[in-house]
């Protein structure tokens, strides 16, 4: 269970996220929706404090997650992987160790840093990579793989922190439909996994199709929260032009479409 | 001319702003310009340095350089140059001493610089008071020149390339330090957010965050190091910690100019040889990361 009361971030001129509370379960599949600076990825960013609430809690089963340090904050990032819009790999290293990196936490820091890694790693590493046909790219560097290529290295790279939890800040903003497909497939297999996912999107269409409940925010407030079947036209309107009545006006929901839909039955493993 | 706009137009506030920034930085560079003259014409006033004894300077130079020339005729060229070249062997083998101090010199310097320069960068420093600090003992080493430090270590051990491999070693680690924890500043900030992300901590964040970025440019600064040690490596020797510069002392002293054109001579060609053998070096380093233009 994680709980978000009047979770708030300030920045120099303006603020961005606007105590925002929330529960999410176990095992929810949350789309957070909005606009460009609605203030999600603030929101995604401090529930694994990358960056700082300016004031409110994150509690994650009884733990104050906000009062975190050293040690025990880097335990919680490791228990709450997170995927980014730009990958955030390091290029010039290779894929497996990308991927190796998502399990620097559980190991001891000076065998991580000699790059001594044990059979077991490497086997997970390989294994979480072959999940999402990534396998044969093992060995080449990040920086030469295509986008949707690179995101799904970034997934095997959390997949193999053994999460209780998954954001992804706008997993599939940067890529084309087919690779966007792909991407929030392997998301929902991870859900069907039993892992709490999050993820920013900022297609409607996209949010319905995978998400158990659509959380909608604009101008750092949470606007809507409720499963896809209630998400109506006039709420959708609601979250993307705000109380702009010209914007309301000519919004229209195709305008938010990436045309990605969910296969009827359970994502399939592509063979 | 356009329409006069009305005064609250988008056009209008736009164009204000942008005249207003103009106005601002047309001030700035005027100041500048007048600032950096009268910089300019101190700085040539308090050094004393004039026009007329440049000129003077200039030719004397080229005496100087005549002076040292050897004389070599068409007919007896093998003698002239054995006769120029007549303690190459010696010199050769202090060469070669230069080199090692210098290759040592750059080594513990650039390792040194290595494990500071984390510290020293803004962005990767884990407070403000250990770069604050860091940065301070990198500007001490850099800024005592290297022969001042040879100077002491000569005293406090003994003549001979040791005292010449600590000092350039000193001076080195705080010339690549700062440069090093410059590259450090201009990272990409993606892949070191990506590590955080996974419960990375501070040193697995660096290894696998920033070195492999950084490296390249690490490797091309300490190869110019390395050239510019070979010639305080020379000079250093002047005051007794070893190499080619003892024997170019001597020939100084001792106003054997030939000697002087003819040691002069094999450390330039020596330093090309280097950039040389450096620059195949680097390419192999970043070769593979170089946009291909095909």
């Amino acid at each position: 269970m994680l709980t978000l009361e009047g979770l708030t971030k300030d920045f120099a001129m303006t603020r961005a996220v606007d105590s925002v509370s929330l529960t999410i379960a176990p095992g929810e599949l949350v789309g957070v929706i909005g606009r460009s600076g609605a203030g999600k990825s603030t929101l995604l960013r401090m529930i694994n404090r990358l960056i700082d609430p300016s004031s409110g809690k994150i509690d994650f089963v009884g733990e104050d997650v906000t009062a975190l340090k050293g040690k025990a904050l880097h335990a919680w990032r490791a228990r709450c992987a997170m995927i980014f819009q730009q990958f955030n790999l390091v290029p010039r290293l290779d894929v497996m160790t990308n991927v190796l990196s998502g399990r620097f936490h559980q190991r001891p820091t000076m065998r991580n840093l000699l790059g001594l890694f044990s059979e077991e790693d490497r086997a997970a590493a390989i294994r979480a990579l072959d999940r999402l046909d990534m396998a044969p790219f093992c060995l080449q560097r990040a920086g030469s793989l295509s986008g949707g290529q690179q995101q799904r290295v970034a997934i095997a790279r959390a997949m193999v922190q053994n999460p209780a939890m998954l954001l992804a800040d706008e997993p599939i903003a940067s890529l084309d439909p087919r690779n966007a497909k792909r991407v929030m497939d392997a998301l929902k297999t991870i859900h069907e996994d039993g892992v709490t996912v999050i993820c920013n999107l900022h297609t409607l269409d996209t949010a319905r199709a995978y998400c158990t409940r659509i959380v909608g925010m604009a101008q750092g407030r949470v606007v809507f929260d409720g499963p896809a079947a209630e998400l109506t036209a006039a709420a959708a309107r609601e979250i993307y032009a705000g109380g702009d009545e010209e914007d309301q006006a000519v919004f229209e929901e195709g305008l938010t479409s990436l045309s990605v839909t969910a296969d009827p039955e359970p994502a399939a493993k592509a063979s | 001319m356009t329409e006069a706009l009305p005064s609250n137009s988008t056009v209008a506030i736009v164009e204000r702003a942008r005249g207003e920034i103009r106005r601002q930085k047309r001030f700035q560079t005027i100041l500048f310009v007048v600032v950096a003259a009268a910089a300019y014409l101190a700085a040539g006033y308090i050094g004393e340095v004039s026009l007329g004894t440049l000129a003077e300077g200039f030719f004397g130079v080229f005496t100087y350089i005549y002076d040292t020339a050897p004389t070599l005729h068409w007919a007896t060229l093998g003698e002239d140059l054995a006769s120029w070249y007549w303690g190459i062997e010696r010199w050769l083998l202090e060469l070669w001493k230069t080199v090692l101090i210098a290759f040592l010199g750059t080594v513990f310097g650039a390792a040194g610089a290595f494990f500071l320069c984390f510290l020293a960068s803004a962005n990767l420093a884990p407070n403000r008071i250990v770069a604050f600090l860091c940065r301070r003992f990198l500007e001490l080493s850099r800024t005592v020149p290297e022969i001042v430090f040879a100077l002491i270590f000569v005293f406090a051990f003994q003549p001979g390339p040791p005292a010449g491999v600590i000092a350039i070693a000193i001076h080195s680690m705080g010339a690549l330090g700062k440069l090093f924890s410059e590259v450090n500043e201009n990272i990409d900030k993606g892949p070191l957010e990506g590590l955080r992300a996974t419960g990375s901590n501070w040193y697995e964040e660096i290894r696998f965050g920033v070195v492999p970025q950084v490296l390249p440019n690490f490797a091309s600064y300490t190869l110019l190091r390395f050239e510019i040690n070979i010639r305080a490596a020379a000079i250093i020797g002047i005051v007794g910690a070893g190499g080619i510069g003892q024997e170019l002392m001597i020939a100084i002293k001792q106003f054997h100019r030939e000697d002087q054109s003819a040691i002069v001579l094999m450390i330039i060609l020596c330093v090309i040889l280097i950039d040389e053998v450096g620059r195949r070096i680097r390419h192999r380093f970043i070769g593979d990361d170089m946009p291909s233009r095909g």
